[in-house]
């Protein structure tokens, strides 16, 4: 570890499946990855905090309901609290939203079934931590897997969303396209990640720590880690 | 004293209930094409040791706004109930 390596943290809940990806992910563009454990009170000292996807506590009562109260989460939300960058995957974007961290809630997909394919999502701020030096209306190619992926929020706090311009990603069409066929969960306004309105706080339901590796598919997942990257960088 | 309680949570009005909308399209095929507004929910049941009911019936309230429900999502609401029957022990005499 060089002084110019950011350090990312990995939290490993009870359940948490893509943790070693993540890992491998932030290894592979250039940052230190930190395993943390869910009843640690303990960041280690990270830059960066990301919340994997998987099942944790076997998602009981609501997806991320129970994770939420996990010991390491007060840290998380105080290290939030002071502006530290912190992505929820998948189930962590599913955490983020239970916690309060986030609007909103994620739903059954409305085709009732999990989906698991390469899905195209656009980039609509550049204003997060996932999406500082991307281009609003790029298009990536990233894979999502969930069951419960459809995002919902009541109508005043959907209207806030789009208002405040916290939208951070779109499931679209290959050109960006936004229609139905390719709103891949049913997803109010096709919303696949949010931000908090300061921008450190992301959630998105695709996996980018999947398409980071040209060997095995996409690489829509690399700007996203450059940008986590860049983010937690800066803040050294 | 114990005082036992079901709590019962409820998707939202205008929030799409898939499991409800499945179970309403399979009713029809087995004869039943009357039922409709078909909601699934949460039946939650729990038994609270507290001095007095009203203590217990507003810790209950905490417990399902903080944990047992998602306000963004579901409503709840509280049942206060005699100890249920178990089914299992019904037939035994």
């Amino acid at each position: 570890m060089s002084a110019g390596t950011p350090r990312v943290g990995v939290v490993t809940f009870p359940g948490s499946l893509d943790d070693r990806d993540a890992l491998r992910a932030v290894a592979l563009m250039g940052g230190d990855g930190v395993p943390l454990w869910h009843g640690d009170r303990d960041l280690r000292g990270v830059d960066a905090v990301i919340l994997p996807g998987g099942f944790s506590y076997g998602d009981y009562l609501r997806t991320g309901a129970l994770a939420r109260f996990a010991p390491i989460m007060e840290e998380v939300r105080a290290f939030a609290g002071r502006g530290g960058p912190v992505v929820g995957i998948c189930n962590g974007f599913q955490i983020l939203c239970e916690a309060g961290l986030l609007s909103g809630a994620l739903i059954r997909n409305r085709q009732l079934r999990f989906v698991c394919r390469f899905v195209d999502v656009r980039v609509e701020t550049s204003l997060s931590t996932l999406t500082e030096g991307l281009v609003p209306g790029e298009v990536l190619r990233i894979p999502v897997k969930h069951g419960e992926g459809q995002f919902v929020a009541r109508p005043d706090e959907l209207a806030r969303i789009e208002a405040e311009a916290l939208v951070t990603f779109r499931y679209c069409g290959p050109g960006g396209e936004l229609d139905d066929e390719h709103n891949v969960n049913g997803s109010a306004g096709w919303i696949a990640g949010i931000r908090s309105p300061q921008g450190n706080v992301v959630g998105l339901m695709p996996h980018p720590e999947h398409a980071v590796d040209p060997d095995v598919g996409p690489t829509g997942g690399q700007p996203l880690f450059a940008s986590l990257l860049t983010y937690a960088l800066a803040r050294v | 004293m114990k005082y036992q309680f079901q709590v019962i949570v409820s998707l939202k009005p205008g929030l799409l209930d898939p499991q409800g909308k499945a179970i309403e399209g399979s009713l029809p095929a087995m004869g039943w094409a009357n039922a409709s507004n078909v909601r699934v929910g949460k039946h939650v049941e729990l038994v609270v040791d507290a001095e007095t009911e009203a203590a217990a019936v507003s810790q209950v309230d905490e417990m399902a706004q903080r944990l047992l429900s998602n306000p963004v999502i579901e409503s709840y609401r509280i049942v206060s109930t005699a100890p249920l029957p178990d089914p299992r022990f019904e037939d035994v005499s």
